[in-house]
């Protein structure tokens, strides 16, 4: 495995005011890592999320994300990244063919890019009786599974997935992470963040913030080890219970 | 227990509820035909993904939805002829933040108990656990809250007129596991105060924590029982295999010959085999170049119940 990084921060820190919602956090992510950013609601993973993907600058600090700098080349950033949210993913309204020459196409493929890795796209996923369908009407577990492989079509360097698998069956949301697996193997690095503490296991790394600072930041194996804990969730509850601020 | 329970009066009781939505050209069965009662003083979960029924019947058991068939109860009043009744008794927190974002915390309290001809001192004490939480922000506007603060001010407003019962749809939904495991402990002192709960998730390790629960998918109940009812109507051996390499021993393992269902589950992956044999699983695995691997008899989770009554 290449030991290339494809994201870097050094005291990456956001002040809103005098509140510091992300402070001096510093951290690498190597290439083809499936990376989980974790941390409680209020912890400031968002805040953070939102600087890596170029659309929030930073107070101080520096960041390098697929190369580029948080500051002065957040368009060569959104240019080399993938994003997906369980909150907005798709257009409701439009179909998913749709859906896909939209995102394609702002994400820079040729028409010619488009008519064939989309069709690819619908095939893989079987959809081929919904692509003239509005997105609305689908499942929830299928939309994710399109939003994610709308969101890696254009090969980005980086994916940056934040709760994707909220509210989807446990069929579905395994069958997402096979997904994941799948863009990590062919070189997308996977930048997720997650409530479900076993999807937390299936990560090369994970890091854990409370209160704006990372707090822990190992593979799974080696943070139940050093906390002594049985689970992830053993590990996240221990750290995350000693959060002061009040979100 | 079972015989004890007609003694109890029924907190909700629903009868064959059906709830289609038409939009345009396509028709959605969200509810169909679920029949199921809930007891008083019970915590009742109903578990099941986005797009199982479970905010409909919510709507439909707080008057706020009309079924198209069917008949529904709550505390034995009729939800279309009684709605105004069942609105004053039961408290409701919709799985979409409601209150009002551009009043205090404080102010939305204030607001809820108004309307309900309360103050907040007349029951304090119902909501002083998690009130108190919020007290040193109750001047900041609601929507300036971040998410698990919201969630301890809905509940608060759904309980501050003292309800009888209280309907929690997806609570938790997008919340920590800290905050997720706090809010669990407020229901259950809910519970010790007498108030019947019925709660919905997606979160299938909270299954264990209700008292009964029904398994939903696409608008039908799977399943209905105590967790660990349903947990001991498993019927088969499963399974916890490990190995050092994760990624392939799920590939291998789902090509097993005797394997019936295998799921990944956080560090182990879950297994049943047609014919149950740890040792030829454990001679495959060796030929297979696993070296480092562990398998175990383990108890099934919910997760691993409603997977394989989803499969049928």
């Amino acid at each position: 495995m290449t030991n290339e990084i494809v994201i870097k921060t050094d005291k990456l820190t956001k002040k809103f005011g005098d509140f510091t919602a992300v402070n001096e956090i510093s951290f690498e992510v190597n290439k083809g890592e499936i990376f989980g950013f974790l941390g409680a609601n209020g912890a400031g993973k968002t805040t953070a999320m939102k600087m890596l993907i170029g659309i929030s600058k930073p107070s101080s600090g520096s960041a390098e994300v697929a190369g580029f700098d948080v500051y002065k080349q957040t368009e060569q950033i959104k240019k080399n990244i993938g994003y997906m949210s369980q909150r907005f993913s798709l257009y409701e309204d439009l179909t998913i063919k749709e859906n896909i020459q939209l995102f394609a196409g702002i994400y820079g493929l040729t028409d010619k890019e488009i008519e064939s890795k989309g069709e690819a796209l619908i095939t893989k996923l079987n959809l081929q009786n919904e692509s003239n369908k509005v997105v609305g009407q689908l499942p929830l577990g299928w939309k994710q599974k399109l939003a994610f492989s709308i969101a890696i079509l254009h090969r980005p360097k980086i994916v940056f997935l934040d709760e994707p698998t909220g509210g989807v069956d446990p069929v579905t949301r395994r069958q997402f992470w096979d997904m994941i697996y799948e863009a990590a193997d062919g070189g997308i690095t996977v930048f997720v963040t997650t409530h479900y503490m076993d999807e937390a296991e299936y990560c090369s790394r994970v890091s854990i913030m409370v209160d704006g600072v990372i707090t822990a930041l190992d593979s799974p194996a080696n943070l139940k080890k050093q906390y002594v804990a049985g689970s992830m969730e053993e590990v996240f509850i221990m750290l995350a219970r000693k959060a002061k601020r009040g979100e | 227990m079972q015989e004890k329970e007609v003694l109890y009066m029924k907190a909700v009781e629903l009868e064959n509820i059906v709830k289609t939505y038409s939009a345009k050209k396509s028709t959605v069965v969200a509810v169909n035909d679920v029949s199921f009662s809930v007891n008083e003083g019970e915590v009742f979960g109903l578990i099941g993904p986005d797009g199982a029924g479970k905010t409909s019947i919510f709507r439909i058991l707080t008057t706020l939805l009309l079924a198209d068939k069917g008949i529904a109860n709550v505390l034995g009043y009729d939800v279309v002829k009684e709605w105004k009744t069942i609105r004053s008794i039961v408290g409701y927190m919709p799985g979409k933040f409601s209150l009002y974002q551009d009043l205090t915390v404080e102010e939305n309290l204030e607001f809820f108990a108004t309307i309900f001809n309360t103050t907040i001192q007349e029951n304090y004490d119902l909501v002083a656990d998690i009130y108190k939480q919020l007290e040193p922000f109750k001047t900041r506007r609601a929507g300036k809250l971040s998410g698990g603060m919201k969630q301890k001010l809905a509940l608060s407003c759904a309980l501050i007129h003292k309800p009888k019962i209280l309907f929690l749809d997806e609570p938790t939904t997008g919340v920590d596991p800290v905050s997720r495991k706090e809010f669990w402990e407020m229901l259950k002192r809910l519970k010790t105060m007498g108030i019947s709960i019925v709660v919905s998730t997606s979160y299938m390790d909270e299954a264990k924590l209700c008292d009964r629960i029904a398994l939903m998918q696409n608008g039908q109940i799977m399943k209905i029982d105590r967790p660990q009812t349903i947990v001991d109507e498993f019927g088969k051996n499963l399974y916890a295999v490990n190995s050092a390499n994760m990624f392939r021993l799920l590939t291998d393992l789902r090509a097993y010959p005797q394997t019936e269902s295998c799921f990944a589950f956080g560090d182990k992956h879950h297994l049943t085999m047609k014919e149950d044999n740890p040792k030829m699983l454990n001679d495959y695995l060796t030929n297979a170049g696993h070296n480092d691997f562990n398998i175990s008899k383990i108890e099934p989770g919910i997760e691993d119940c409603f997977m394989q009554l989803m499969k049928i």
